[in-house]
């Protein structure tokens, strides 16, 4: 067990004046005395507070800080929306070999010409897999792909001289991402309800679709778990009133070899390779949102992207590009642990999608009785859950922790009260299910004082959250 | 059935008998099997096969070479400790630590990051970091607009990182430029309508900046001033916030990031505690437990997406967690003397590679402006150089495009390897 001491210090509280965690070679040249070469007042005059701290003890305090975190190597963690699945090894060995992990950005392509080819397998993989011809690895995370791709929408309507195209339409139940993208591309958002499948609800998209109408930003699987059956009507609707079908690509673990976006009438939509091809969510990033588009969107593409021509791999600036939005490439780290993870599965990618929904299906069909199912019928990677009348969604999630599970994703969608979003992927054996569904059961019918003291195992208790809000300490 | 996939014949037989189907096929009944189809990949390859290939793809690229290439993304020596660190499953295999309870060490590391760039910066309050150096300069220029209230127009100039201002006019941002001369901006002339007034420093050509002068300027006008600062010069150079600066931003990749051909790296941004509620992104703040334990939890959450929608400052949602936490690492084991040492090291080199290139005959591009570790120096055909010093094992530096190649010169290299460098374009 760890002292209360270890778990509560700062890394610059371990530290004294003068200690070092690292030496650096000699100076093999003459010391510069900058006081020579700059005016005093561009000096520093007062150092930095930071931790003086040996080796060893920062590398105890991290891999301390480690054990009060849990991952997917540690616990199972359904988190809905997020695709936590196993993040296996060989990616970590692909992104440290050293002819990747030293290579300069801005080393010229033909320097460069292994990592240029990643990404042109890469772009044609995702093209195979969405249906989608035109690639783009550059944005950083999935709400960068959505604004990239809103941009990308938004450049096209210029270009075409059409400048009424002012509003995005955004379903009630999605992703928070999507409206706060919509506004920051310039349009306006305007939410639309659902139908009982917690789906699109077509009649009042038609109602709502007219010639200001740039793009309809639909998830699909939808964030209840759904598959959106109207999916082709919805795209038909938009096309029909000039406008374009973004898919939100979160989910796409449901979708590999079962649904390609393109034959059901998207144009353009993000990735997450971070959930669905497995590069790791790292605590919260890095991630990549590549985006795929048909050639209708294709000019106005990040700029650059990777293309070959003969036998070389080069940049090229798509002939109407919205610019770039990184600084260099792309996350490349990432681009190269999805690559690997591609070849791994080939068409085997399938069985992944399968084994995702097959997992969330058992789950639903477990859980429900003890647990309401707001849309009890065939769900895809993942399941929307309601606790048992009475009960609170954050009661459960915390009571799980102490059965050792990281909680679901919890009052998201929005449209269910007190949702819980169960994606267990497909990473997890019939057992863990089963036993994970056993600790459900139990905190059904596990009281309400119980559930409320809950967590008592982990690291702390329920946190004062509005005390770090009134009484803002962000730093030391 | 593959290795990552856990089930047996008969784990899906008794799954599919407990849902009430008959095949997996079943499960995909309200998808039209138009939609679906074989997907056309490269046959499945073991782990051995697809890490062969990976190592093919890797000697494709010219590395492990003396680098003199930078122009914002530097090669320094990265501790061993940090990748250690990074490798825990913990750290690597989490999500975004929305559950408190479970995900503590992720937060703390957060507050200490926050800290520890706050400290950098001597501004009050800094975020959980952002996509990258140059997404952190558009996002501080989108806040510079809020803040103002006006519309979203900045200063800069030829100093700013081209790629940077690339960034900032994707996003809309109207860009004002201002005059340099001999490699520093010309503070004086800044229109009275702009939200922000940009200052880089060292700045694209590697010269310190005034950052005075910028802060100056942009209050003139009612303005913010935003500087954007390497994270190791600030070990030697006067903090943005103490010379007037409301927003620091820049680029962590120096603090223990490889370079992997541009990513990831993370963005830092610090601010003062008065423009919190406009700082986009995550911000972890201290609490604490139903116990009365100090504990850490991510605050000021009606800022972000998920909670405020349309609304939100941004729509920022997954950030640089695991290099932010390389940067914790990193400047934790360096310390402000290993961070100075860092600064000094390379600085001294670059002096010595700039004094011996006078030396030879070159120019430098802006002789009477002061440098750090970054300086442009003139040369004929930049791009035969580059041949010639790829010839002789080394990685030459940017070819700034008008007659001058941008050369950084960090920590790791050498006496031998700069005056070999200086052996090979004088002979070029």
């Amino acid at each position: 067990m760890l002292s209360e001491k270890t778990l509560g210090s700062l890394i610059r509280d371990k530290g004294r004046p003068g200690r070092r965690g690292f030496t650096l070679p000699k100076n093999d040249v003459e010391n510069l005395d900058l006081e020579k070469i700059l005016p005093k007042k561009a000096l520093r005059e007062e150092k930095p507070e930071l931790a003086e701290v040996d080796e060893p003890t920062a590398v105890r305090h991290y891999t301390n800080l480690s054990r009060k975190n849990w991952g997917i190597d540690t616990n199972f963690y359904p988190l809905g929306s997020c695709t936590m699945k196993h993040n296996p090894r060989a990616n970590e060995a692909a992104a440290a070999t050293p002819g990747f992990a030293s290579l300069h950005p801005l080393q010229p392509e033909k320097q460069s010409q292994g990592a240029l080819r990643v990404m042109h397998e890469l772009q044609g993989f995702l093209s195979e897999v969405s249906g989608l011809s035109a690639v783009s690895l550059q944005p950083l995370a999935g709400a960068q792909g959505e604004l990239t791709s809103i941009l990308m929408v938004r450049k096209y309507f210029e270009d075409a001289g059409d400048t009424g195209r002012t509003t995005v339409i955004v379903p009630e139940t999605a992703h928070g991402t999507n409206p706060a993208t919509a506004t920051m591309a310039g349009f306006k958002s305007k939410e639309i309800g659902v139908d009982e499948h917690g789906g699109v609800d077509v009649e009042e998209l038609r109602e709502a679709v007219d010639e200001t109408t740039a793009a309809l930003m639909i998830t699909n699987p939808n964030t209840c778990g759904v598959y959106e059956r109207n999916i082709t009507e919805i795209a038909e609707i938009l096309h029909d009133a000039g406008a374009f079908l973004y898919m939100d690509g979160a989910n796409m673990n449901a979708n590999m070899g079962r649904m390609r976006p393109a034959k059901a009438g998207v144009d353009i939509m993000h990735y997450n390779l971070h959930k669905t091809f497995s590069t790791p969510h790292g605590g919260g990033g890095p991630g990549c949102g590549a985006i795929a588009s048909t050639e209708k969107l294709a000019p106005f593409r990040p700029d650059p992207t990777v293309e070959k021509s003969g036998d070389e791999f080069r940049f090229v600036r798509p002939e109407k590009s919205i610019g770039r939005v990184a600084g260099f490439h792309g996350n490349f780290g990432p681009i190269l642990r999805a690559w690997n993870y591609i070849k791994m599965h080939g068409p085997e990618l399938r069985d992944v999608t399968d084994m995702a929904v097959l997992n969330a299906n058992y789950v639903r069909a477990k859980l429900g009785g003890a647990y309401r199912v707001p849309y009890n019928e065939l769900c895809k990677h993942e399941v929307v859950i309601q606790p048992p009348e009475g009960k609170r969604a954050l009661d459960i999630a915390k009571g799980l922790i102490d059965h050792g599970y990281h909680p679901p994703t919890i009052y998201f969608p929005l449209v269910v009260k007190e949702a819980m979003l169960i994606e267990p992927t497909e990473s997890e054996s019939k057992e863990t299910l089963d036993d994970f569904i056993g600790a459900m059961l139990e905190l059904a019918e596990t009281s309400d004082e119980d559930l409320e003291a809950s967590p008592t195992t982990a690291p702390t208790r329920r946190l004062d959250e509005t005390r770090a809000a009134r009484q803002l300490k962000a730093r030391w | 059935m593959a290795r990552f996939t856990p089930h047996t014949d008969s784990d899906i037989e008794e799954m599919l008998d407990a849902i009430g189907v008959r095949s997996i096929d079943d499960l995909f009944a309200d998808v039209s099997p138009k939609m679906s189809g074989e997907l056309d990949l490269p046959p499945v390859l073991s782990e051995y096969e697809a890490l062969r290939d990976v190592e093919e793809a890797a000697w494709e690229n010219d590395t492990g070479l003396p680098m003199f290439l930078g122009a914002g993304a530097y090669d320094r020596i990265i501790p061993s400790s940090v990748s250690a660190m990074l490798s825990r499953g913990e750290f690597l295999t989490a999500y975004t630590p929305y559950q408190s309870e479970v995900s503590q060490g992720g937060l703390q590391v957060i507050f200490e990051f926050q800290s520890m760039i706050s400290e950098l910066a001597a501004l009050e309050i800094s975020n959980a970091s952002v996509y990258d150096g140059a997404n952190a300069v558009v996002e501080a220029a989108l806040m510079t607009a809020r803040l103002t209230k006006r519309d979203p127009k900045v200063a800069v100039s030829a100093g700013l990182n081209p790629r940077y201002r690339e960034v900032i006019e994707t996003y809309g941002v109207e860009i004002v430029e201002l005059s340099h001369n001999n490699g520093t901006t010309n503070f004086s002339d800044v229109p009275d309508d702009v939200s922000g007034v940009f200052v880089q420093n060292p700045n694209y050509f590697g010269n310190i900046e005034d950052i005075e002068a910028a802060s100056e300027a942009a209050h003139g006008v009612d303005a913010l001033c935003v500087a954007v600062c390497d994270p190791i010069s600030l070990s030697l150079l006067e903090a943005p916030g103490n010379l007037g600066a409301d927003i620091a931003v820049g680029e962590a990749q120096p603090l223990g990031m490889s370079l992997s051909f541009g990513g990831p790296y993370a963005g830092y941004m610090a601010t003062k505690e008065k423009f919190v509620r406009q700082l986009p992104g995550r911000i972890t703040g201290e609490t604490v437990d139903k116990d009365g334990k100090l504990a850490y939890v991510l605050t000021l959450r009606g800022r972000e997406q998920d909670i405020r929608r349309a609304r939100a400052n941004s729509n920022i949602c997954t950030n640089q967690a695991l290099t932010a936490l390389a940067a914790t690492v990193y400047t934790a084991l360096m310390g402000p003397e290993g961070l100075r040492e860092v600064a000094e090291l390379s600085a001294s080199k670059a002096h010595y590679l700039a004094e011996r290139l006078q030396a030879s005959g070159f120019r430098l591009r802006y002789p009477d402006s002061p440098f750090l570790w970054e300086f442009a120096v003139e040369m004929e055909d930049v791009e035969r150089a580059n041949e010639a010093l790829l010839d002789a094992g080394m990685i030459g530096g940017l070819d700034l495009g008008d007659g001058a190649m941008l050369v950084a010169v960090t920590e790791k290299r050498t006496k031998e390897e700069l005056d070999a460098f200086v052996e090979v374009v004088a002979n070029a």
